[in-house]
């Protein structure tokens, strides 16, 4: 079985930290946001205790995703073969996958995960100082916080859903956890799923 | 304050079930005719000892309000306003300020912490603070910026309308040390007509934009005014006048959080129902490769 490396070890364990924290930071954020989920502050000793790590859990992650952001924003980097993959998507997602122009690293899907979660978690890193008690909370005035507050609750529910998009297409496209648990992928499965950044890779090798 | 009466709970925050209310009490209301107080501060004073509240010293900021501001230890602060609303006629006027205790509390809504903070049927509002988590949404919640975090326990606090005295048929504090009769309490209704006498007299006296403050925008308060400038009540010290929960708070703790809850146990469901429907994408030629 030939192998690529997808990604660097420091790349994959600063992953797996951001997810860590992303969990965290999700369970002790939804308690607050619906009654029925309070129960999650359990997980944390309390609501008083989920009230005070939240904000450290969430600062945490924006900071470590901050790194994967720059390395990866060229990557992402939306192009008009994108468009025309995304225009497509909809065939894929009926089980269609040879209707799909060949991609490279990143498919159109992908990059906007990227984006949707990287400009979450911006807003998220912004409006969470506007109302963290005791530390910010007071420097700024009540209609800010109020905007805040809105504003964190909006891009808290993207960033789920986006997460949900993305570890679901990791369960559902066989062969692509292994980028992260390992950091290698199958020859066949980058010359399927993602065929210019296969050229890409062993093109070198010649 | 703790809850001493369990039985007669109208709102409980953060709670989607109905809280126990076997009990009605009275709709009562607290009654601050602005145009009788002397702004000795009996009221404040009284608001400390039966609480047992002791405020750290301030520093004079120019005006007799002292303490400047309403804090964890202080519930409840005297503000003067001198205002000229007829050229040359400087009135003084005092306004006691602290929780309105509104029908529909925005604090209340916006607490994330069950039972936090309620609601009795009688309409007082009031902290349970030991269930606070000290989060401040009751800050963000409220229309008249009262409720205050200590620095010390990171705990909300705000006038408790003497619930504990309430609770045993007393009156609360304030009514009770205040020598003019500017304030009084009895049920929300006698209040009211109360009111009316005086906004009558009021205006034979001349005040003819004399009203009571009971704003529609909250549901109406447990804490009115009797104002001699009802028409702006902005003068007395910025008191809002239409007070409601900011739109952005409506949505916020509204509309937004079941749909929310929706959209998210939803994509969990479609992306398994899309699995089993349409099934993994997998790599064909793994074998051979």
């Amino acid at each position: 079985m030939k192998l690529l490396q997808r990604y660097q070890d420091g790349d994959r364990m600063r992953h797996w930290l951001v997810a860590l924290l992303f969990f965290m930071a999700a369970f002790s954020g939804l308690a607050f946001f619906h009654p029925a989920l309070y129960f999650f502050t359990a997980l944390f000793g309390g609501g008083a205790w989920a009230r005070i790590l939240h904000p450290f859990f969430g600062l945490a992650m924006a900071l470590i995703f901050a790194g994967l952001f720059f390395k990866l924003r060229h990557e992402n980097r939306m192009t008009d073969a994108d468009r025309a993959w995304r225009a497509r998507a909809g065939q894929l997602l009926r089980g269609d996958k040879g209707a799909m122009p060949p991609v490279g690293k990143y498919n159109a899907g992908q990059k906007m995960v990227f984006w949707l979660l990287s400009s979450c978690l911006l807003l998220l890193f912004i409006t969470g100082f506007m109302f963290w008690q005791p530390w910010f909370a007071n420097a700024f005035p009540i209609l800010l916080r109020r905007i805040g507050v809105l504003v964190h609750a909006a891009s808290a529910v993207g960033l789920i859903l986006g997460v949900i998009v993305h570890v679901y297409a990791a369960i559902w496209v066989k062969g692509t956890l292994r980028a992260m648990t390992r950091g290698t992928v199958t020859e066949a499965w980058a010359r399927q799923n993602h065929a210019l950044w296969y050229q890409d890779m062993t093109r070198l090798r010649k | 304050m703790s809850s001493l009466q369990s039985l007669d709970i109208a709102k409980r925050s953060a709670t989607t079930t109905p809280s126990p209310q076997a009990r009605h009490g009275a709709e009562i209301a607290k009654l601050i005719d602005v145009s009788s107080c002397i702004g000795c501060k009996a009221c404040q004073v009284a608001c400390m000892q039966w609480n047992d509240l002791r405020d750290d010293v301030g520093e004079n900021a120019g005006s007799y309000d002292n303490p400047r501001d309403l804090t964890p230890q202080s519930w409840t602060v005297m503000r003067y306003s001198e205002v000229e609303v007829v050229e040359n006629k400087l009135e003084w006027l005092i306004r006691k300020d602290g929780c309105m205790h509104c029908e529909d509390p925005g604090c209340l809504k916006s607490c994330p912490a069950p039972g936090a903070i309620v609601q009795y049927t009688n309409g007082i509002v009031d902290f349970i603070s030991e269930h606070c988590i000290g989060c401040g949404n009751c800050v963000t919640g409220c229309p008249f910026d009262v409720p205050r975090i200590s620095k010390v326990d990171s705990k909300a606090y705000k006038c408790s309308l003497c619930s504990d005295r309430v609770g045993v048929g007393l009156e609360p504090a304030c009514v009770k040390a205040c020598p003019t009769g500017a304030i009084r309490f009895g049920a929300k209704e006698d209040m009211l007509d109360f009111g009316a006498e005086r906004v009558a007299d009021l205006k034979e006296r001349g005040y003819e934009q004399a009203g009571v403050y009971d704003p529609p925008g909250v549901g109406g308060t447990h804490v009115v005014y009797v104002l001699q400038h009802a028409d702006k009540p902005e003068l007395y010290h910025g008191l809002p006048a239409d007070p409601k929960i900011s739109p952005l708070v409506s949505l916020w703790k509204g509309v937004a959080k079941p749909l929310a809850v929706a959209a998210m146990i939803g994509a969990v469901f479609a992306g398994f129902f899309h699995y089993m429907k349409v099934g993994p994408i997998e790599t064909k030629d793994e074998a051979e490769s």
